[in-house]
């Protein structure tokens, strides 16, 4: 049946199926003459050199089945038209300072922490905790899907407080995922099975990754104000009316602590309000608790906006994880909360959850959930890691403290700087804005990413007058600083060269 | 879908507000359990002092016990307490990358020279399945997946929850315990061009059925004709014959008749790296520059699921694998592993003849890997269960990894009482 009684006959045959290839990608609708005469040249040019019956080609091989011989060229791949993807905003900021070869530059681009000596920080607990594990040489076998159970208690706990009604009740659905993003994809994922159609509300702005997780898992979102270039403060009016506006049964996502990009958190009161109109909207609170302990150096502090909404009776989701607060950025671990009304509802909610990471990945990993349960389980080491903890959010605090003064020296235009200290956590949203964030690259070989966030985690003492230049100059910079430059180019060069325009 | 809820609008506080607070979750049912791991989880909860897990497909120890090999145990005091961090991951992880590709093509292959792949860490096999058939819906969304009858229960659900429309083709032959090959054939002929298939490369998953190599050859031959695209799950190279590189045979054969392919890999058995969730993915590409996009768009996927894999199994395996001296104990350890599996099927097979069984028990012996699709019914695997706490799963696959010298014989008589009424 797949006899080829002539060289013909195979070429049709061949061109046939590249045909039938073709078809299905579609930017490529090609006509056998068009093939047959070599004129599109399929992916490497395979096809082409097929066709034209080149002899020695290493690609292609002679292959006998019995009586019949045909020639094998590669297929031509499936993926041909599979475009470059994007690249990630944030992790360009990196390569592109690694590239940069002067001396004074300074990373302030991705959030992960660094000593003054801005070197990278494995915390000591965490050593101790490896080398414990290793004594006690564990096996290596398979986790439940929903995770470590010793590290499911811990994380809950530290959450909420052991104490806490929610935990005694057993109404917590945990499951350990892989760290912040691996959790909320968990929850992103059983929102579009449980409430198709519903959306998640975003801070605007939000952490770059918050819109690809909910695009992926195919859950609509919308923005609810909360940034205020004005102030370089909170726009609680906008945020409070955004969150009324929006349909009931919307899930809105709430930075815990710590926000990113911003560094600016609600006060307590403000929380309460908030907690208000989202109970009033029948709203349901989903919180992203990155920074737990890392923001004000204390895991009850940090974790006090969550405890507020439980405290209150409701129902929500909290994605926790402990990238920055151990510092275990590359052993991807975290948790999936869903606070529930029941315990019967908790634990059909789990197991929803779990049929959802199966598929994904069938189980979490295991190590970096046993450092955690390690470290939180010994007294000793929890304390110590709580000192280490503070210790990091210390520093964070001293750098603020130092730009600021920094900046209020050098600034003589009476610009109030203070936004630096009333922010938390690893950022700070700067208000410079585009161009002025491209001057800070340009000029001061300064990286941060493009909305002017500066990661104070890649911040030392000793560069922060320095980084108050560098934000000085841009700030006040002309060239960078009036609106009107952005268009009037366009015109002069028009005036002056009445052909440039054309080719706009 | 309907939710209920209260007409409060003041605040709640803790004891009174769990009877009064919005009740958003009582439209969610209680999911099934999963048909693997709830065999694991019925199993540690059952006290008796004979019971035998030859559930979930964990190797185990001639005294019934989970192996850490020694090359892991190497690689981890190496590792142990260093400074491993985020900006070390990249570049160890194209280490896993490049060795792992290796294993499958071969280390001198031109795909490797040339940069012909686009290849990226997953999380083991799981995350390696799902990552492709999210690609694969993402590019061809109106395609399907060809899955073998039957396959890995997880399979259904990666390329379901994918949005991945699934197919079976005949693979299993009840009767004879061995390969359908001409109902085979005939489906993968009748198929529409182009389609998406899912193959084993070895030791298939649940069967142990796996095709000779000349009909690898023919398989590879009608793909080519037909233009289609064999996706690989490779779990278990280096559990079907005992050799990592024959293993993966049928791969290089299709990639030898220029098929262009995809491979999903797993170190979790080979490597006992269950935990740790450490695998990879790779698509052959016409060149280094497609390569490059492609794999944009796999860590793009990636991204949004859980950003970045799981280091220290990455740490471990590209160790391994990159130090010669540690690979080449890989290398025996794996034989080892598939001797000792290999040798306990010969004996199951010779007891249940002494107990002159009246079925045929050859399958045991000709089927290969860590599975043995036994052919006893759901009935008789409940039985086993309640009589003799045997677990396996009710399709009457047995994790052959779970059999000892030391339970073999209760384990074949205790198969006899169920089965030797026929």
């Amino acid at each position: 049946m797949y006899g080829f009684s002539s060289n013909k006959q195979r070429f049709f045959q061949m061109a046939s199926t590249m045909l039938s290839l073709a078809s299905t990608t579609p930017s490529a609708s090609l006509s056998t003459q068009e093939i047959l005469k070599g004129k599109v040249r399929l992916g490497s040019g395979r096809v082409g050199t097929l066709l034209n019956k080149e002899k020695g080609n290493p690609f292609i091989k002679a292959k006998s089945f019995g009586r019949i011989s045909m020639t094998a060229a590669v297929n031509v791949s499936r993926f041909e038209g599979v475009a470059m993807a994007p690249p990630d905003p944030i992790l360009g900021v990196s390569e592109a300072f690694r590239a940069d070869t002067d001396v004074k530059k300074l990373n302030l681009g991705v959030g992960a922490y660094r000593t003054e000596e801005l070197q990278p920080y494995v915390l000591d607990v965490v050593k101790k905790a490896e080398n414990l594990m290793l004594e006690r040489g564990e096996n290596k076998e398979y986790l439940a899907i929903e995770g470590l159970a010793a590290f499911n208690k811990a994380t809950a706990e530290l959450l909420f407080g052991a104490d806490n009604p929610v935990i005694k009740q057993q109404r917590v659905a945990t499951v350990q995922g892989l760290s912040g993003t691996g959790s909320l994809r968990l929850a992103a994922a059983f929102i579009e099975r449980y409430f198709p159609g519903a959306q998640v509300l975003i801070s605007s702005p939000t952490w770059g990754n918050h819109k690809n997780i909910f695009n992926d898992a195919r859950v609509p979102w919308s923005e609810y104000r909360y940034y205020d270039p004005k102030t370089v403060g909170l726009d609680f009016e906008g945020m409070i009316s955004d969150i009324k506006a929006a349909p009931e049964g919307s899930f809105v996502l709430l930075h815990g602590c710590a926000h990113n990009p911003t560094g600016i958190d609600p006060t307590p009161e403000q929380w309460e309000k908030i907690s208000d109109v989202i109970q009033e909207k029948n709203h349901i609170p989903f919180f992203d608790v990155a920074y737990q302990g890392f923001a004000s150096g204390s895991l009850d502090a940090d974790a006090s906006s969550v405890r507020l909404f439980a405290a209150r009776g409701m129902e929500l989701f909290i994605a926790q994880s402990y990238s920055k607060n151990l510092g275990l950025y590359a052993e991807r671990i975290g948790a999936i909360n869903v606070v529930c009304s029941s315990a019967d509802a908790a634990a059909r909610v789990k197991s929803q959850l779990k049929r959802i990471a199966r598929p994904m990945y069938s189980n979490p990993p295991v190590h970096g959930a046993r450092i955690v349960a390690n470290v939180v389980g010994d007294p000793a080491l929890f304390n110590e890691w709580k000192a280490e903890m503070e210790m990091m959010a210390g520093r964070i605090k001293n750098v603020r403290q130092k730009l600021f003064d920094s900046l209020s020296a050098k600034d003589k235009s009476g610009k109030d700087w203070s936004f630096i200290l009333k922010q938390i956590g690893m950022f700070s949203f700067t208000g410079l804005n585009k161009t002025q964030s491209e001057n800070m690259t340009n000029k001061w070989h300064v990286y941060l990413t493009k909305d002017g966030r500066i990661s104070l985690a890649g911040l030392s003492l000793a560069k922060c007058e320095y980084l108050a230049d560098a934000i000085i100059d841009s700030y006040h910079n002309k060239f960078c600083n009036n609106v009107h430059w952005y268009y009037i180019p366009v015109s002069f060069d028009w005036i002056l060269d009445p052909g440039l325009h054309k080719s706009k | 879908m309907w939710k209920c809820f209260s007409t409060r609008t003041s605040r709640c506080f803790s004891t009174s507000a769990s009877n009064k607070a919005l009740k958003w979750w009582d439209h969610v049912a209680p999911a099934p359990k999963d048909p693997i791991t709830s065999v694991t989880e019925a199993f540690l909860a059952d006290t008796s002092p004979t019971k035998i897990n030859l559930g979930v497909g964990a190797y185990r120890d001639d005294e019934g016990k989970p192996v850490v090999l020694q090359c892991v145990k190497e690689a981890e005091a190496k590792i142990a307490g260093c400074d491993f961090l985020e900006s070390v991951s990249s570049a160890v992880s194209s280490k896993l990358v490049e060795e792992s590709v290796k294993l499958v093509y071969g280390k001198n292959s031109d795909i490797i020279k040339e940069g012909r792949f686009a290849g990226v860490q997953a999380l083991s096999g799981t995350g390696a399945c799902r990552l492709f058939a999210e690609f694969q819906r993402r590019f061809y969304p109106e395609s399907q997946i060809y899955m073998t009858d039957p396959t890995w229960s997880n399979h259904h659900n990666i390329w379901r929850d994918a949005l991945v429309p699934e197919r079976t083709f005949h693979y299993y032959h009840p009767d004879s315990k061995g390969l359908d090959f001409s109902a085979l054939l005939d489906d993968v002929k009748n198929a529409p061009d182009g389609s998406f298939f899912l193959l084993h490369p070895c030791a298939h998953n649940p069967t142990g059925v796996d095709p000779t190599e000349e009909q690898w050859r023919e398989i590879s031959y009608l793909f080519k004709v037909k233009n289609h695209f064999p996706f690989f799950d490779m779990a278990y190279q280096g559990f079907a014959s005992g050799d990592l590189d024959r293993d993966a045979r049928s791969i290089q054969i299709f990639v030898e008749d220029g098929n262009v392919i995809g491979c999903a890999q797993s170190f979790a058995k080979n490597m006992g790296l269950y935990g740790h969730r450490v695998g990879c993915l790779n698509v052959l590409c016409n060149d280094a520059k497609q390569a490059v996009a492609i794999k944009s768009q796999l860590q793009q996927i990636a991204r949004a699921m859980y950003s970045s894999p799981p280091i220290h199994g990455i740490l471990l395996v590209s160790g391994i694998l990159s130090d010669p001296n540690m690979k080449a104990l890989w290398v025996k350890e794996v034989k080892a592993m598939a001797n000792r599996i290999q040798s306990l099927r010969t004996t199951l097979r010779k007891s249940l003849e002494q107990l002159s069984s009246p079925l045929n028990w050859e399958h045991i012996t000709n089927q290969v890997g860590m599975f043995c699709f036994s052919g006893l019914t759901p009935e008789q695997v409940d039985r086993l269960l309640r009589e003799f706490h045997i677990y396996m799963t009710r399709d009457g696959r047995m994790s052959m990894a779970g059999v000892t010298t030391g339970n073999v014989s209760y384990l074949a008589n205790a198969i006899h009482e169920v089965t030797k009424f026929g």
